[in-house]
């Protein structure tokens, strides 16, 4: 296959026993499958997330996302940092765009980041996994893997805020991006293309702090799924996951619905597709247990 | 009231103090971002409406405010501003000098929940997401956190029964190795900051 190398940031919420360690579990098999080699980032830490800035403020936050990086120069040099957590990613490619336009920032970070004895020359891309699957592999090298196609199965793409905007996957659009249904397409599944709610907002953060005005999206996000005739939902942020999947009981509490949908990740589909089992794929890991995707995977 | 001076200087102020907040003066007041927040209804005053409060010197107003709490990071203000305002980052630049000068509302959720997953965060360099739930549900309180917990109860179970949960956190949990020279850098930050923009 692919014989790819990067510099691999994985963050907070993947951790063993944290929220989304079942999306980790995923991509190491999907990476095992594809070629891919994955280089920690020694020593990481948190990026301040989308909540950080509350308390953190503006440089020290941005120095969060630039240690990560120096750490990434230093011990995987030349190599593309990659996230899978899009608060992750989008914090250090922000932060990256801050710290290379801006020498006065640069400099404030670095007289920060020498205080840890590091130093910020920004070569490290900050790239989101799938970019890597989509830029550097591609759906046709992608599709040509497929053991066993994801046949008979309707995921409805929620694509979600911050692996689209502000920054996004090149040549997509903000309003209707379509790398996740081409994602499925390629594993042999079926994408419900006319699924409306793929880039609204799950309440992010604030489903902890506002959890009524949050639960209001959550519900729209997936009414829209089953109205559209979807089996499952799949999104490539581990926040968006975990908010439409673990809060369907109080919704359903809130709101009178009888919502049981599966929410998975596009690294359990090309993992399932390419043979994986369902504990390399992650399928334990679910509040909701994607069964068809299980099914696939039990064959 | 505050009291009023036909010169007021806050729109200076926000440009020296708030993150991008050099950018506010280029809204021309389309009220885009105000239609596209998810959380639009919920705002007292939509970003476009602050803007044209910024330039009016309505410092109190603005900064007591809770409206720039409700910011989610959608990001969907930014993508779709045609005079290309990084929205999003003055928001949270407004909440954070409201925050810093005392001005946030008393018990504000998100402003108090921010604060707690930055102190969270800092800590060991990594979220502790166990003690990250309790100290918001434990915020007003032993009674009534124990009231938010057991509100809470089925949700923490279906995260520990699919492991993505591990009451051991409580014990410790993830970390950075090293905390010292993450901690001295943080701190470098914040004064650095706070002498540029004048923060006490």
């Amino acid at each position: 296959m692919a014989n790819k190398t990067y510099s691999f940031y994985p963050g907070c919420s993947s951790q063993n026993k944290a929220s989304s360690s079942n999306y980790l579990v995923s991509t190491n098999s999907m990476c095992q499958k594809l070629g891919i080699t994955l280089n920690e980032v020694p020593d990481w830490n948190c990026c301040g997330a989308s909540i950080g800035y509350g308390g953190g403020g503006e440089l020290p936050r941005i120095v969060l996302s630039a240690r990560n990086l120096a750490l990434s120069e230093q011990h995987n040099a030349g190599q593309d940092m990659v996230a899978t957590c899009a608060a992750c990613w989008l914090a250090s490619r922000e932060a990256k765009e801050r710290l290379d336009h801006s020498p006065q920032m640069k400099a404030d970070a670095n007289e920060a980041l020498k205080e840890a004895g590091l130093e910020y020359k920004g070569q490290a891309q900050a790239r989101h996994m799938v970019e890597v699957l989509i830029e550097d592999i591609g759906y046709d090298a992608l599709k040509a893997g497929v053991k066993k196609p994801l046949q008979g199965v309707k995921f409805a793409g929620y694509v979600g805020c911050q692996t689209n905007r502000p920054f996004g996957i090149a040549g997509e659009s903000f309003e209707n991006p379509l790398y996740l249904d081409n994602l499925v397409e390629a594993m042999g599944g079926e994408a419900v293309k006319s699924y409306d709610q793929k880039v609204t907002c799950c309440g992010g953060a604030l489903a902890f702090s506002e959890p009524e005005k949050s639960q209001k999206q959550i519900k729209d996000i997936i009414e829209s799924a089953y109205d559209h005739g979807a089996d499952m939902i799949v999104t490539p942020c581990p926040l968006c996951q975990a908010n439409v999947e673990i809060y369907q009981g109080e919704v359903n509490k809130r709101y009178g619905t009888k919502f049981n949908i599966p929410v998975t990740y596009y690294s359990q589909l090309i993992t399932v597709a390419y043979g994986g089992t369902a504990a390399e794929a992650g399928l334990n890991g679910h509040v909701v247990a994607p069964a068809k995707l299980a099914e696939i995977a039990g064959k | 009231m505050s009291e009023m001076k036909y010169h007021n200087n806050f729109l200076k102020e926000v440009e020296e103090r708030v993150e991008e907040g050099h950018m506010v003066k280029m809204c021309m007041q389309c009220g885009v971002c105000s239609g596209s927040c998810p959380f639009g209804p919920h705002w007292a005053h939509p970003p476009q409406e602050l803007f044209m409060m910024i330039r009016a010197g309505k410092r109190e107003e603005v900064l007591s405010s809770d409206s720039m709490w409700m910011c989610t990071s959608c990001y969907q203000c930014i993508v779709r501003c045609p005079r290309k305002l990084p929205i999003t980052h003055i928001m949270h630049g407004l909440a954070y000098l409201a925050k810093r000068e005392g001005l946030a509302p008393k018990g504000q959720p998100t402003a108090e929940f921010g604060q707690m997953f930055w102190d969270n965060l800092t800590k060991d360099g990594r979220v502790n997401e166990l003690k990250l739930s309790l100290s918001l549900y434990f915020k007003d309180g032993f009674g009534q956190g124990v009231k938010n917990a057991m509100a809470m109860q089925s949700v923490g179970m279906g995260l520990m029964k699919a492991g993505r949960l591990n009451p051991m956190e409580i014990l410790g949990g993830h970390k950075i190795k090293d905390k010292s020279g993450f901690h001295a850098m943080l701190k470098k930050a914040r004064e650095i900051e706070d002498a540029r923009r004048k923060l006490a």
